[in-house]
């Protein structure tokens, strides 16, 4: 059992939780993973380690209320418990000095970038992050990333905040502007991670991407988070979750995770009627 | 005598296989007392026990059906606890056909005696009827430390023979339960996992500590785990790592790898959906494509799970099938078809990526390759398309690379394999040991058993050696 220490509300649907657990600190590193399951009849849900601390032994994780098991686990308050924590899972980002690294994230997919980003910062290689939201109300982390940028740009959707308009569009514009980073890494919705590997592939630059397939297991024995990655199948479990942005096959994995769609959606609304639907007493 | 070799088999009863086909309750209902005396009256005690040869675990068979044929049910079962801590499970998914029961001297001119119906029932009366934790011996951890790394039927037997043995045993598993196979693999309706439940809290009270949830070499490293203080460590991590079919449309939505349908639903427990979180979908018409136990259990689940028609496609004939003949039975009284002889060519997407159909092409039997088999060979021509919505793929493993990749000069075979010295289990690393379908690739709950067993004795005298103790 894992006793919430802390929860924050970072924005409408955006929660951070942090957990105690440092057997899971103690090996973490940048672009691993956890699978948590909530309770007996719960799923066992993937989401990446936000921040680890080896001295602490406190496991910060940041997830976006999209289904119900998301809901779900925003349901709970400090003092509550996660019956299951495994990890860490996938394979860890190499990551060493390099002189310039593009960071671009979108919605929650800021939280997974920071440990990236931060290892980077520490290297003391310079870091551009580039963040996305809906609007400004959903951009999160920002002085967290902020503290590890030498720079930072915004973009809204609504353009509430920096930018109007998408955040692959200021990648656009700083590498047509001569700018060329070692890596750009992408982290957000797949058509974002998408859309960045398309305009990096124009100016040559590698750009790693990391993918959010759907997972049971988490250690490679299903085959669920397959993905076609320069023609081959990898498991993104093991293999990844961080792969080469211009060789995964992101139409196959769009189609991909939709494969459950009717049946999330029945168990979203099942939980939302027995719940009363309300959330006034989650604030 | 030879009135007893005329006495026919005894059938077990089972459900009916309309009513069966949409329920996950278990199949076989076991033998009733009577049916089991009768059937223990069959065997006709051999002196030479040919039987006993075809157990790889040895079981004191002759011994044990006598037992039963006097009424003495507690004490058959504690004759073959001798020897097999799992009888229950054995009794089972034990291939009796080509074990214990293909070498009965009755089956060289009728029925052979029906071991396994006749284990499971030793072990299902002891359930009810005897106090199955009163021979439990609680170790006192004075021989040493042992850390086994995964919970199916190799670690959970290498633990217990650990415990029985005076070890201290931590086993560690990486999912949120445990058993391994016989947890997320083998259905509910063959093996009831309230039975593997009870073994392990048999292991338990042993005084095995058992640790969910760690990944070893994640969570915590081999290394890391001597350094803890453990003297051996036992790699029991089996061989979970699913082939696909290699041809295309196989990341097509409604294509499964047999692992990931049958852990959504044993597992997870989907079954259950949305009772229970995690979903599955199922279509109306399913092709599973391989011929052993695991395309079995996941062609009957697809239709306990309320397919129309469940298909399974495999590339040799029916005497080929490397399944239980119990379970092929089980599928074809269940309505399931089968298209022997052909083998998937490629599985054809509807316009938004789900599965519509699989082409087929059919095989014949060509030269014996290696293995003693005919090879089956592709007729030119001779495509044709299975119209089929969802498609499973159960063509086989290969052994969990994850933890043995991260130990540092650990001798591998050719496809991932551990390799052990046969008699200790000790890998060429000191303080090593494997067993199971990580050594073997995908073989046998019976035979992961056995080496889990034998790489406790192997431990045993590791350990005893260095610590200066009776060799
Ligand atoms: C390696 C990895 C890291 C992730 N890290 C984060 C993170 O840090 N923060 C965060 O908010 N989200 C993260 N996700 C996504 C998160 O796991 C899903 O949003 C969550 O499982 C959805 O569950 P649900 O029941 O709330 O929604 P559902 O209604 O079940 O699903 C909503 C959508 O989420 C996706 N999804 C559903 N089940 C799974 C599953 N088992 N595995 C992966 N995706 C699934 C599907 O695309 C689905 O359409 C990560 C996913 C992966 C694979
Ligand atoms: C669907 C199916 C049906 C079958 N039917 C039969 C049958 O009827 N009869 C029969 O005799 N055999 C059958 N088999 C085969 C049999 O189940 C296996 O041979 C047997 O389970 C192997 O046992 P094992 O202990 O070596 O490995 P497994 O049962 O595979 O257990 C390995 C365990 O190790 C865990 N693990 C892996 N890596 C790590 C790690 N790094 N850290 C911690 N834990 C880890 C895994 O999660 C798993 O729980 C079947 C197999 C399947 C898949
Ligand atoms: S353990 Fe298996 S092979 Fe041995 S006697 Fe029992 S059923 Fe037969
Ligand atoms: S071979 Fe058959 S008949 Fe002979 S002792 Fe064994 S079980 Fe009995
Ligand atoms: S989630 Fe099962 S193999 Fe990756």
């Amino acid at each position: 059992m894992y006793r919430i220490l802390k929860k924050e509300m970072l924005a409408p649907k955006i929660k951070l939780i942090q957990v105690y657990a440092p057997e899971i600190c103690t090996h973490a590193r940048p672009g691993q993973f956890v699978i948590l399951r909530m309770h007996e009849k719960g799923e066992r849900i993937p989401l990446t380690i936000a921040d680890s601390d080896r001295d602490t032994g406190l496991l910060t994780l940041v997830f976006q209320e999209v289904g119900k098991s998301t809901t779900e686990l925003g349901m709970l308050s400090e003092g509550d418990s996660i019956l299951d924590i495994v990890g860490p899972l996938g394979t860890a980002r190499d990551i060493e000095k390099l002189d310039c690294v593009v960071c671009v994230a979108g919605g929650v997919g800021v939280a997974p970038m920071y440990p990236e980003a931060k290892a980077y910062h520490l290297l003391g290689t310079r870091v551009i992050s580039l963040i996305g939201a809906q609007t400004k109300d959903m951009l999160i982390f920002k002085d967290r990333m902020e503290k590890v940028s030498d720079e930072v740009y915004y973009s809204t959707d609504d353009g509430s905040f920096g930018h109007k308009g998408f955040v692959t569009e200021i990648l656009c514009k700083l590498l047509e502007d001569g700018l060329r980073p070692d890596e750009v890494i992408a982290i957000g919705p797949l058509p974002m991670m998408r859309a960045a590997a398309r305009v990096t592939e124009r100016f040559g630059v590698k750009t790693v991407v990391s993918l959010n397939a759907i997972m049971v297991d988490g250690t490679g024995m299903c085959g669920s988070c397959r993905v076609t990655v320069d023609g081959e199948v990898k498991f993104s479990c093991v293999e990844g979750p961080a792969f080469d942005g211009h060789k995964v096959d992101f139409d196959e994995l769009i189609a991909r995770q939709n494969r459950f769609l009717a049946e999330e959606k029945l168990a979203l609304e099942r939980y939302l009627a027995g719940v009363g639907g309300c959330k006034c007493h989650q604030k | 005598m030879s009135s007893k070799v005329r006495q026919p088999r005894q059938e077990m009863p089972k459900q009916q296989p309309d009513v069966r086909s949409k329920n996950f309750q278990e199949v076989a209902l076991g033998y009733t007392e009577e049916l089991a005396v009768a059937e223990a009256n069959r065997c006709i005690q051999c002196p030479k026990k040919p039987c006993v040869s075809g157990c790889p675990v040895g079981v004191d068979i002759p011994e044990f059906i006598d037992l039963i044929a006097k009424g003495d049910f507690l004490g058959a079962a504690r004759k073959i606890k001798e020897k097999n801590s799992l009888p229950a499970m054995c009794g089972r998914v034990c291939p009796q056909e080509t074990q214990c029961e293909a070498v009965c001297t009755l089956g060289k001119r009728g029925e052979p005696v029906a071991i396994g119906a006749l284990e499971r029932f030793c072990a299902d009366y002891e359930r009810m009827h005897g106090d199955p934790l009163s021979d439990a011996q609680r170790s006192d951890g004075s021989s040493g430390r042992v850390a086994v790394v995964g919970s199916g039927p190799a670690g959970l037997t290498c633990a217990s023979e650990l415990a029985k043995l005076g070890y201290k045993v931590v086993l560690f598993e990486s999912l949120h339960d445990t058993g391994g196979v016989l947890r997320y693999g083998i259905p509910e309706f063959r093996l009831p996992k309230a039975i593997v439940d009870e073994e392990v809290e048999y292991i338990k009270s042993q005084g095995v500590e058992i640790r969910l949830n760690v990944l070893v070499g994640a969570t915590v490293t081999v290394d890391e785990l001597f350094q803890e203080g453990f003297d051996a460590i036992f790699l029991g991590t089996g061989a979970g790592l699913p082939y696909f079919l290699g041809i295309p449309g196989e990341n097509l939505n409604g294509v499964y790898s047999a692992n990931e349908f049958l852990t959504r639903v044993n597992l997870m427990k989907a079954y259950r959906f949305p009772d229970y979180d995690t979903p599955v979908w199922v279509g109306k018409r399913v092709a599973v494509v391989g011929g052993g136990n695991v395309a079995m259990d996941s062609a009957r689940t697809a239709l306990r799970l309320g397919a129309e028609k469940v298909t399974v496609v495999y590339r040799r004939s029916r005497a080929e099938m490397p399944a239980r003949l119990e379970e092929i039975e089980n599928a074809e009284e269940e309505g399931i078809e089968f298209y022997l002889l052909a083998n998937p060519v490629r599985i054809l997407s509807d316009d938004k990526g789900w599965v519509k159909g699989m082409e087929c092409v059919r095989m014949e039997l060509g030269e014996e390759d290696s293995s003693g088999r005919r090879r089956p060979v592709p007729v030119p021509g001779s495509e044709f398309i299975l119209d089929v919505d969802t498609v499973i793929s159960a063509v086989g493993t290969d052994p969990n690379p994850l933890l043995v990749r991260t130990i540092p000069g650990l001798d591998l075979g050719r496809r991932g394999n551990v390799i052990i010295d046969e008699e200790t289990g000790m890998t060429n690393i000191p303080g090593v040991f494997a067993g199971g379908d990580i050594v073997t690739g995908s073989a046998t709950v019976i035979a992961a058993m056995g080496a889990g067993k034998a790489a406790a004795h192997g431990i045993d005298k590791y350990i005893s050696a260095r610590n200066g103790r009776g060799m």
